[in-house]
């Protein structure tokens, strides 16, 4: 079986605006509404690397990259 | 998508939370990077509203330009250098009320530019009042029990004032998006893109939509492919918004030219 790719989520924080567009269109559930009314990443080890959070973020506050081993 | 053809300093953007516009835009960016166009010859044109502040958060070279009046100043663009790509980024109701004479007769004219029009159903900037694009029935500012008036087909006003690249997609298929914005921007004559968008702040909130993630997710609903919406009867279209590639003609100018030549 091939080894899982991981990978890496930054969020600017700076730019997002908590709209909660990541948290509809994630189609393994990364992220979740917190109390605070804020997103956050709950599973990134779930995180597929389909792009859907990238593509779909109006205020280009997320990327998603490929961890790659040493 | 570059991240160097965003102007960082100028980030976060003024949208609302959850507006489309922001998507349409890195759908553009990103066909701009993927067809590798000279930044250098990349010019953006926008009109007033919401969906015009988007070429300020680019690196390439733009015009704010008079409310409906981007269509004008483009083609002006295009003549004084023939080398430069000009993208019209404009909204429903810059682009079909306000300069809406201008669009039909770039279309006729056949002005090598490329129409990107970011279409939330509704005037965003000053209130979420009724634009021409507002479908019948939809509540807004301006018609607080329902519009009584139907809305303009894009897509079919375009087609029949002689535009040569016609397409239409939705901010929740971007990858759709993105191929239909590149075929676009390297057609040769005027092409025009109806991107729905969303505004949840007016048009969603007034017409019970729900939240951003669920105004978006639901044009899964509502939008049928072309292909697909081919072979159905129009009885199960009803309500449904048809998007993919209308009309796309190569060489429509040269073979009207030649024509006109060999009858003469």
């Amino acid at each position: 079986m091939p080894e899982r790719k991981s990978y890496k989520i930054t969020h600017y924080r700076k730019w997002c605006k908590n709209c909660g567009i990541c948290v509809a269109v994630c189609p393994k559930k990364v992220y979740e509404i917190d109390r605070n009314d804020r997103h956050a990443i709950v599973h990134p080890q779930d995180c597929i690397g389909c792009q859907m959070c990238v593509d779909h973020c109006p205020d280009f506050a997320l990327t998603v990259e490929e961890v790659k081993d040493e | 998508m570059r991240l160097d053809f965003l102007r960082s300093e100028r980030l976060p953007n003024i949208w609302c939370p959850g507006c489309g516009n922001g998507i349409v835009l890195r759908a553009l960016l990103e066909a701009i990077s993927q067809l590798q166009l000279d930044p250098d010859k990349v010019v953006l044109v926008s009109g007033i509203g919401c969906s015009s502040r988007a070429p300020a958060y680019t690196a390439f070279d733009n015009v704010h330009t008079l409310h409906g009046r981007a269509i004008p100043t483009a083609t002006g663009i295009k003549l004084a250098n023939p080398d430069l790509s000009v993208i019209v980024l404009t909204g429903d109701g810059d682009c079909s009320a306000i300069g809406g004479n201008h669009l039909i007769h770039a279309a006729r004219r056949d002005v090598d530019i490329t129409v990107v029009v970011f279409n939330n159903y509704n005037y965003g900037m000053t209130g979420g009042q009724a634009s021409p694009l507002t479908p019948a029935a939809s509540i807004t500012t301006t018609t607080p029990s329902g519009n009584m008036d139907r809305p303009f087909d894009l897509v079919n006003l375009a087609t029949g004032a002689g535009a040569t690249y016609v397409a239409r997609s939705g901010i929740y298929f971007t990858k759709h998006l993105v191929d239909h914005l590149r075929k676009a921007i390297s057609h040769r004559g005027f092409s025009l893109v109806d991107a729905v968008a969303q505004c949840p702040t007016y048009y969603g909130r007034f017409n019970r939509k729900g939240s951003a993630g669920q105004m978006i997710t639901s044009q899964k609903d509502w939008m049928v492919l072309k292909n697909v919406a081919d072979k159905k009867n129009p009885e199960e279209l009803a309500g449904k918004v048809v998007i993919g590639e209308f009309v796309n003609i190569i060489g429509a100018r040269q073979a009207d030219i030649d024509a006109a030549k060999e009858q003469s």
